[in-house]
């Protein structure tokens, strides 16, 4: 396992250190992970896999500090190794109170990491502060700042009426290091002088206190409220007392919702940026995620699709600049990262390079493409760059570490099929996963979607001014358009997409916006089986008339199966121009250049009713009303949720988990599951659901002439075969393409049928359409006899061609008890001599492991266990490349890389330079605890 | 024939097929033309049938190094000859109790092994620990289910470390009328060890579920069964120990020596399996034939619930009709009545099991 793409899974914790321009992201399951420029990726995992709560680096070195929801404390630095720096976990801490305290005595609600270094500053629930050396992570009990001590220097009356409560905030005076800003809950605000151990200042707030910001020169500060307001507050040196300059409700004056972060920063022409998050009128806007960037006239309230989990702004950071002049502001959100160009006018979002949300619907399917021609990847690009016109051009601002990986062997095309019938184009070549291109199959059809999505509908007058931004919106309309099965010719760029309605698209690439009518097939693959009555969803409508389509892939043929069931298999031939495509009802043949349904075929079993009434459609309908219902807890829930009190709540939850787990265990044994021991027979269901279609030009008939075939596998068990007569290039139009059915192949064990091969006469695999004819391939030898490879679920068998005679096979079931779950044929190149290659399986089981298979012999040559075997969503996203990688999903939204190869392998490979550190020396005594979790 | 004694060398390790030796036998006797049965003595001085590869070799490999071969014609065949102790000396009491009953009816011909298809084996008997038992179920050219099914459970195992819950693998159901009752040789409860001789220790319920569903043409479950009081008792031990409860030392056994299957040779399961069907031309099957249809329907005159019926009424006739009864008998009733299967292991007499067939 090499690398991680997409962005990570439950979000719960945002830090960024603008010395090192890095950003971090920690996460729900402990996972936190560090990303500069492109390519400068780090990972870690806490060990305990709790939830990430806070990340602060240290200024001005190459260590950052977590803190976890059990509360312990975490160091990790950035270290050399052999060449690349590695993040690896120092040191844990836990706070411990004096014995019999109570545990909200040391429960630490804010980390200031003090900018000589030497001291970490602790506030906890108690409103006590703790100081913790560093590195060597040491209270100095004599520094302890107890709510005591602060309270002694407040006004009587005040502290009568408010206690001081847990401490909300901790922000470092930013020109004199020695002062420290102290924020507690209840609103009182006071300014510790670190040297005289004293109050110098104190600002009595009335209102709940959720953050503080200190303005650039130290002269004010502001800080913003439970109730939607904030507050700023004049520090002088002649009034220990202050009183606020100004109190604001930005979204008043109905009740608000609280702001719980702001940032004021300065610019050069006077006018300050007030940036917070939140503050939206509870009644009317109280469920939107919003973060507001006010500057002078301008004001816009980003409006985000899920839930912010925190933000930051990256100014200029120098010392000796005199005004912040922030460049862009950072909105980690719960399910992706966005960027806003605040120099640019109306402040674009910036293209992220990392980070892509891949579920911003829900993957359905994926497909790999390696090495594309150099010609189709630019105008790809090309397609790409016209779609992302509303991006901002600003570079990427998150750049520390440098790349030092090396290029990425060659262009690799990962596509991501969506649920919303878009289809998503992904850079795969190097570490990040970049999106280059978004297809979108929808407006073939008519849909009852609102033709005028909402995105970007803002009036002039409305108030507040919110602008969605973001891509992230996982409810598709219909559930009929998602995409289920892909392929790419990378030669001739022709692109064929099936759907959950039946519906098979062909498209080609077009390099300009284009209007035309697709033309539209049906293929009845019932024929003339008589008294079935399809159940499921009904087909997709069509727009009638010519469509208009933007620049990029467009369709120009929609064949529908029907009944309308989900396309389980498909297969192009670029050469020959045709698409074939199967349900569990059974196959076609479409000849996409003279656009006529050559033959369909009806695998269905007679007696399978189940397969006829779809389902599958009642899945998918129980699937969207459990999507309904998640839409209308989401509305209800209340979106800012106190810090602390989640914390609270997870605990609480993991207890209420771990109960009901027990309890589900106790129910299991009581009724313990039970499996019925059947062999497989014709009459079980779905045995006619097409589940692989193969072209291939070989020997079908006799040994003297090959011909294209096309070759089906069924779920029962069934192997089709049939003889295909294209027309040749000169007369391609104006003779029929010709179908005989020349084989049925049952095989006696009835397992599934997962992959068709065709080895040519030195056992080599059949080459892709026109890979021959791009001189990439050898052509394949036509002199010695071919063999046909059958993959089914439980067994690998060769077979002579082209009398089908049984010659060799290698059981995996019978003897180990897992099943074919994924099959493709890899490349395997050495890493040490270019000149020697070989062709073995890839093989992902249902346990998740992967074996590699000897071809033509069908030896086991080597295992890895690679995919927790519970984890069925991950084995059934996983794709093979042809050259030895692969990807599976680890979580809706991340993709895992794998390499199997010695030769191809991408993974980070990055340094972070490490700034002259002071003494440290004493650091390396100390017993390191190694857990660093990096993965191998 | 009466007496014609021929001598001749065989390779005790590649005997050949039965079907040339029943040539050869027939050859060398110069009778070509006459069906006859051919039997052997094995070690314990029983009279056995050869009839098929299976006991040919098995029959081949037991000779020390003599093999004694008996010719009688097929029509004079008295099949109640043939089994344990047949030769040496003969069991009076079981013996004459039948006698009465089966001559007063006509004799039914119940043609040997080979003229139908087996349904299930008991096999390896001799490299088994006598608790389990390992049991080998024909699919092929059976209409029936085979009909059973497994779940998850805790097994308790004796260690070094004294006992051991650990989990395991059971039968839960039997289908009825399914293949798996109908040998009444697998039951409710008992504990799955192996599969086609893969030790199922440490693999999940799917696992299991899936490698069985693979093998289900020819499917060799190894069991303990739940119910020890009807374990095969080896010749060795001829005391009737068959009441006592062998619970307690069930589990001492490692099944690591046993991995081999013995009486079970791939070749013969590949060429069942083999038979994937390929149909040439353009031909439009509207649904996979009928393959195999063999001689189902004979089949189910030997089918286990039948069989143990017959032979329960046969017994209780005997019972009441006030013939010698005995203690022995009487337990032998009282377990066929909880359990119809066990009619099919009973100890000496009426039935017997050679490993890889039942015959009565």
């Amino acid at each position: 396992q090499t690398v991680e793409h997409g962005f990570p899974h439950q979000p719960s914790a945002l830090g960024y250190s603008p010395f090192l321009h890095l950003m971090a992201i920690g996460t729900r399951s402990g996972a936190i992970k560090l990303y500069g420029a492109p390519g400068v990726e780090f990972m870690g995992l806490h060990e305990e896999n709790n939830t990430v709560m806070q990340i602060h680096f240290i200024p001005d070195q190459c260590q950052l500090v977590t803190l976890v929801d059990d509360n312990s404390l975490h160091l990790w630095s950035l270290k050399h190794h052999s060449g690349a720096s590695e993040l690896q976990e120092e040191h844990r801490f836990t706070l411990k109170g004096p014995p019999g305290s109570p545990p909200s005595a040391t429960q630490i609600t804010a980390v200031l990491p003090h900018s000589l270094r030497e001291v970490l500053y602790l506030g906890t629930e108690s409103g006590n502060i703790f100081v913790l050396e560093l590195p060597s992570f040491r209270v100095l009990e004599d520094r302890t700042i107890t709510s005591e001590a602060v309270l002694q220097w407040i006004p009587e009356d005040y502290c009568n009426r408010r206690s001081c409560e847990l401490v909300e905030a901790l922000q470092e005076h930013p020109k004199n290091p020695e002062q420290i800003l102290i924020g507690y809950s209840r609103g009182l605000i006071v300014l510790w002088d670190r040297q005289n151990k004293k109050v110098t200042h104190h600002f009595l707030g009335s209102q709940q206190l959720e953050n503080l910001y200190w303005q650039r020169d130290g002269s004010q500060f502001i800080s913003c409220h439970y109730d939607g307001s904030y507050t700023q507050w004049p520090v002088s040196s002649d009034n220990r007392q202050s009183l606020p300059l100004e109190t604001l409700v930005p979204y008043g004056p109905f009740p608000c919702k609280a702001i719980s972060k702001i940032y004021w920063q300065t610019t050069r022409n006077g006018l300050p940026y007030i940036i917070f998050q939140g503050g939206m009128p509870r009644a009317s806007y109280g469920d939107r995620h919003s973060i507001s960037v006010i500057h002078g006239s301008q004001q816009t309230a980003f409006d985000f699709t899920s839930r912010v989990i925190d933000f930051f702004i990256i100014f200029s950071s120098e010392p000796t600049a005199e005004f912040d002049d922030p460049s862009a502001m950072v909105v980690l959100a719960e399910e992706e990262l966005i960027v806003i160009d605040l120099k640019s006018d109306g402040w674009p979002a910036v293209h992220p390079p990392y980070l892509a949300s891949l579920h911003c619907s829900a993957i359905t399917c994926s497909h790999h493409v390696s090495n594309i021609p150099l010609k189709l990847w630019e105008r790809i690009i090309s397609a790409g760059n016209k779609q992302n016109v509303h991006y901002s051009n600003m570079p990427w601002p998150i750049d520390g570490g440098t790349n030092i990986a090396p290029d990425p062997p060659q262009r690799d095309l990962l596509l991501t099929g969506h649920e919303d019938g878009t289809v998503r184009f992904w850079d795969a070549s190097g570490v990040c996963l970049h999106l280059l291109y978004k297809l979108s199959t929808v407006r073939v059809f008519l849909t009852d979607a609102d033709p005028n999505d909402n995105m970007n509908a803002t009036g002039e007058d409305e108030w507040p001014p919110l602008r969605k931004v973001g891509t992230f919106d996982p409810y598709s309309d219909d559930p009929r358009l998602g995409i289920q099965k892909i392929y790419l010719c990378k030669y001739s760029g022709y692109l064929a997409v099936a759907g959950t309605a039946g519906q098979v698209l062909v498209l080609e690439l077009n390099d300009e916006d284009a209007e035309h009518v697709v033309d539209h097939a049906e293929a009845d693959l019932l024929q003339d089986q008589e008294g079935y009555r399809w159940k499921g969803h009904e087909k997709l409508k069509t727009r009638d008339g010519p469509v208009q389509f933007e620049a990029g892939f467009q369709p120009f043929v929609l064949v529908q199966c029907q009944p309308p069931a989900v396309v389980t298999s498909l297969a192009l031939h670029s050469e020959w121009k045709l698409v074939a495509f199967g349900t569990s009802h059974g196959f076609g043949l479409f000849d996409y250049q003279q656009k006529q349904l050559v033959f369909v075929k009806c695998t269905l079993h007679p007696s399978d009713q189940l397969a006829l009434e779809g389902p599958l459609s009642r899945v998918k309908s129980l699937k969207k009303s459990l999507r309904q219902s998640f839409r209308r807890i989401r509305r209800s829930r209340v979106s800012s949720r106190k810090r602390r009190g989640r914390g609270g709540n997870t605990s609480e939850m993991h207890e209420a988990n771990a109960k009901f787990d027990q309890d589900m265990l106790q129910e299991m044994e009581l009724a313990p599951v039970q499996r019925k021991i059947e062999a497989r027979s014709a009459e079980d269901s779905f045995t006619g659901f097409v589940r692989t279609l193969y072209f291939a030009d070989t020997f079908l008939r006799d040994s003297s002439r090959h011909c294209p075939s096309l070759w089906a596998g069924t779920n029962g068990g069934t192997v089709y075969a049939f003889c295909l007569r294209v027309p040749p290039v000169e007369r391609r139009m104006d003779e029929p393409v010709r179908a005989e059915q020349a084989k049925e192949i049952q095989l006696m064990h009835r397992a599934p049928v997962v992959g068709i091969l065709v080895l040519d006469g030195h056992n080599i695999p059949l080459p892709e359409p026109l890979e021959v004819s791009h001189d990439l391939s050898k052509s394949p030898d036509m002199q010695g006899s071919h063999q046909l490879l059958v993959v089914s679920e439980e067994q690998f068998k060769v077979f002579t061609l082209p009398k089908v005679s049984s010659k060799l096979k290698l059981k995996l079931t019978a003897l180990e008890g897992c099943r074919v779950r994924k099959v493709m044929v890899a490349n395997f190149g050495s890493c040490k001599t270019d000149d020697y290659s070989e062709n073995d399986l890839a093989v992902l089981t249902n346990l998740g492991d992967i074996q590699i298979i000897s071809l033509p012999f069908l030896k086991l040559q080597i295992r890895y266990p690679c995919i927790r075997k519970e984890d069925v969503s991950g084995i059934a996203s996983c794709v093979f490349t042809k050259y030895g990688q692969g990807f599976y999903l680890i979580s809706p939204s991340e993709f895992e890389r794998f390499s199997l190869s010695t030769k191809w392998l991408v993974e980070p490979r990055c340094v972070v330079d490490v700034p002259e550190v002071s003494s440290n020396n004493h650091m390396r005594d100390m017993s390191v605890v190694d857990n660093a979790a990096r993965k191998s | 024939f009466g007496a014609e004694f021929r001598r001749f060398s065989l390779d005790r390790y590649k005997p050949g097929k039965f079907e040339d030796f029943y040539k050869l036998i027939l050859h060398i006797h110069h009778i070509a033309n006459l069906e006859v049965m051919i039997g052997y003595a094995d070690v314990h001085g029983d009279l056995l049938p050869i009839n098929n590869d299976d006991n040919f070799f098995k029959a081949v490999s037991s000779a020390h190094p003599l093999l004694r071969v008996f010719i009688q014609r097929q029509d004079e065949v008295d099949y109640s000859n043939f089994g344990t102790n047949t030769l040496s000396r003969k069991k009076k009491t079981l013996v004459t109790l039948r006698n009465d009953n089966l001559r007063r009816r006509p004799h039914i011909n119940i043609s040997m092994p080979h003229d139908f298809r087996p349904v299930s084996s008991i096999i390896d008997v001799d490299i088994l620990p006598e608790t389990h038992r390992r049991v080998r179920l024909y699919r092929h050219g059976c209409e029936k289910p085979l009909g059973f099914y497994i779940r998850d459970g805790t097994s308790v195992r004796v260690t070094p470390h004294g006992l051991e819950k650990v989990p395991g693998i059971f039968i839960s159901r039997m289908v009825p009328g399914g293949l798996a009752e109908s040998t009444g040789l697998l039951a409710v409860n008992d504990e799955v060890l192996e599969v086609n001789g893969i030790e199922v220790a440490g693999k999940t319920l799917d696992q299991v579920t899936d490698m069985m569903i693979a093998n289900s043409h020819n499917l060799i479950i190894t069991v303990k069964p739940a119910n020890q009081r009807n374990n095969i008792i080896r010749s060795s031990r001829m005391s009737g120990s068959s009441g006592q409860s062998t619970d307690s030392t069930a589990s001492h056994h490692s099944l690591s020596t046993s991995h081999v299957l013995q009486n079970f040779h791939p070749d013969e399961m590949e060429s069942d399996e083999e038979a994937d069907i390929v149909i040439e031309g353009g031909l439009e099957p509207q649904h996979i034939p009928k393959l195999h249809n063999l001689t189902s329907s004979s089949l189910s005159r030997i089918n286990g619930s039948s069989l143990s019926h017959r032979l329960q009424r046969d017994l209780v006739l005997n019972n009441n009709s006030g013939r010698e009864s005995n203690g022995s008998i009487h337990k032998l009733l009282s377990s066929l009545k909880t359990d119809p299967r066990h009619s099919l292991v009973i100890p000496r007499g009426g039935i017997e099991e050679d490993g890889t067939v039942i015959t009565l």
